[in-house]
């Protein structure tokens, strides 16, 4: 079900909180600001920043989590979503962080949000005018794997010496036939900057071009931000004979049965049982809400106050 | 030029009220107007700002303009109230030569600085560019210009008044050689309106 925007019991802003507003002192935010508006005017383009210590560990998405703690107010509608789900540990967690610092409303409803921090996926339900998109990113370098040095990296930015990425592309297709590889899908910002769209799974690539939200990526680790601003062409690299494809599957989500959602694989038991269901909960949720039953709706796993059948 | 009188901090104007909530209120819009180029940010919450400046690029200043950020200010406005506010709220390093500015206060109704003095950025680092803020008499009733680009979904038009007719065609020659380029903000009254260097703009009509 999707859940109406809720505002935190706690009072995180009363007078005995000991830290400032969104956690991140005053100049950390300027600072950050500052970048992501040269990020968006240079899109796709990694900017540098003074990462700060968070308090979870590097590869929890403290990057993410310092750009919303940059532009988040009390009027915004806060949703954090891990590989698509709502209501997994890591989103859990880093949701009542901001709802305790920032004072905002949290929802698990991808249309009432306004800032959507994302670890892995973009939300089915297509981003909107308003919204901003905050990406966790681990390697935000889309070269890093092909050449390691960031000096070098940065020169073949620097002069759009993307050739390397295309050989890689190549090789992928000689060795299995095909562009391998099912996330982290390198992709072409404006035509200018090859830039890692995070480990979103290829099948949200086409989600990004011309998109009317604002994407923005932070990498806490690697301390870079970078951005996509709306109505930006984002397109993933391919080859004329090779076409840029996305996953597709041959099931139905079994709980919601939506034929064009990503779907993960759940393994029920040792006997070769299994299951695929939209990785993004809301969406799920919401079909269901709907009316909407996939083949195993009504399932002892579909419930969570039940055992998994045996 | 820094001047060396003590501060009166009776004949000081505030800045942001609530500096945590006031200053994410102000970026929250100038973000929302650098990702859409053209489109006009209100901040109308904004504080009234000494002579020599308007609100929008007062509260542009205190959002985004600290003690890293070097920044040129307008000669026009060398030891006026405006000048004496911005190094009590903002802390910021003021610098005589263009070059060195992260980011540059200019009033479009003095002599305008040559842009290509301003830092247009490192081919590697193009983030280093220098972001320059310029005050107009109103963001509406000049020449019209069509806006292209990342941002903007198919065509959007401002009519900025006060800029001299060789200004965009000045700015053209420098982002021409993108990623190099500067990113402005043109703020009239209490509103902003962002033109990023990707901006392709088509000048049209008086």
């Amino acid at each position: 079900m999707t859940a109406p925007p809720t505002t935190p019991n706690a009072p995180a802003n009363s007078e005995e909180r000991y830290y400032n507003y969104a956690y991140l002192d005053e100049q950390t935010k300027r600072m950050i600001r500052r970048a992501i508006l040269k990020a968006l005017a240079v899109p796709g383009y990694q900017v540098p920043f003074g990462s700060r210590e968070m308090p979870v560990p590097y590869g929890w998405g403290t990057g993410g989590i310092q750009l919303t703690a940059a532009i988040i107010g009390p009027d915004d509608v806060y949703k954090c979503i891990d590989q698509g789900a709502d209501d997994t540990t890591n989103a859990v967690s880093i949701r009542r962080f901001f709802a305790t610092v920032a004072d905002v409303a949290t929802t698990e409803d991808t249309g009432a949000a306004t800032i959507i921090q994302s670890r892995h996926r973009i939300p089915e339900r297509p981003l909107e005018d308003g919204q901003v998109m905050v990406f966790q990113v681990p390697q935000p370098e889309p070269l890093r794997g092909l050449e390691p040095r960031e000096t070098e990296t940065r020169a073949m930015h620097a002069y759009a010496e993307y050739g390397l990425q295309y050989v890689s592309l190549y090789e992928n297709i000689s060795a299995f036939g095909r562009i391998a590889g099912g996330a982290g899908y390198p992709v072409l910002i404006d035509e200018r900057y090859l830039m890692s769209p995070s480990p979103i799974p290829k099948f949200d690539n086409p989600k990004m071009d011309m998109c009317p939200a604002i994407l923005l990526f932070g990498a806490g680790r690697e301390k870079r931000i970078y951005a996509v601003p709306p109505y930006t062409r984002v397109r993933s690299l391919d080859f004329e004979d090779y076409p840029f494809e996305v996953q597709s599957w041959e099931q139905c989500c079994a709980l919601c049965a939506a034929t064009d959602s990503y779907l993960d694989e759940v393994v029920l038991d040792d006997q070769n049982n299994r299951m695929f269901v939209c990785s993004d909960s809301n969406h799920c949720a919401t079909r269901r809400a709907q009316g909407h039953a996939g083949p195993m709706a009504g399932h002892s796993l579909a419930h969570l106050d039940e055992e998994p059948a045996q | 030029m820094a001047t060396q009188t003590a501060l009166d901090l009776s004949q000081l104007l505030p800045g942001f009220a609530d500096p945590t909530r006031e200053s994410q209120a102000a970026f929250r819009a100038i973000m929302n107007a650098t990702a859409r180029p053209g489109l006009v940010a209100d901040l109308a919450a904004a504080p009234t700002p000494p002579a020599g400046l308007n609100r929008a690029a007062g509260a542009a200043a205190l959002t985004l303009v600290d003690q890293d950020t070097p920044l040129w200010l307008d000669p026009g406005l060398h030891g006026s109230a405006a000048e004496t506010w911005l190094r009590f709220h903002c802390s910021c390093p003021l610098v005589t030569a263009q070059v060195d500015a992260n980011f540059a206060i200019i009033d479009a109704g003095s002599d305008m600085p040559a842009l290509a003095e301003f830092n247009q950025g490192d081919a590697r680092y193009p983030d280093q560019a220098a972001t320059l803020i310029i005050m107009l008499p109103a963001l509406a009733g000049g020449p019209t210009l069509e806006l292209r680009g990342p941002g903007i979904a198919d065509v959007t038009r401002i009519a900025p008044q006060g800029l001299s007719p060789g200004f965009w065609a000045e700015r053209a020659e420098l982002v021409a050689h993108f990623q190099y380029g500067i990113d402005l903000k043109l703020c009239a009254g209490d509103q902003l309106v962002s033109i990023p260097r990707t901006t392709r703009i088509i000048t049209t009509g008086a």
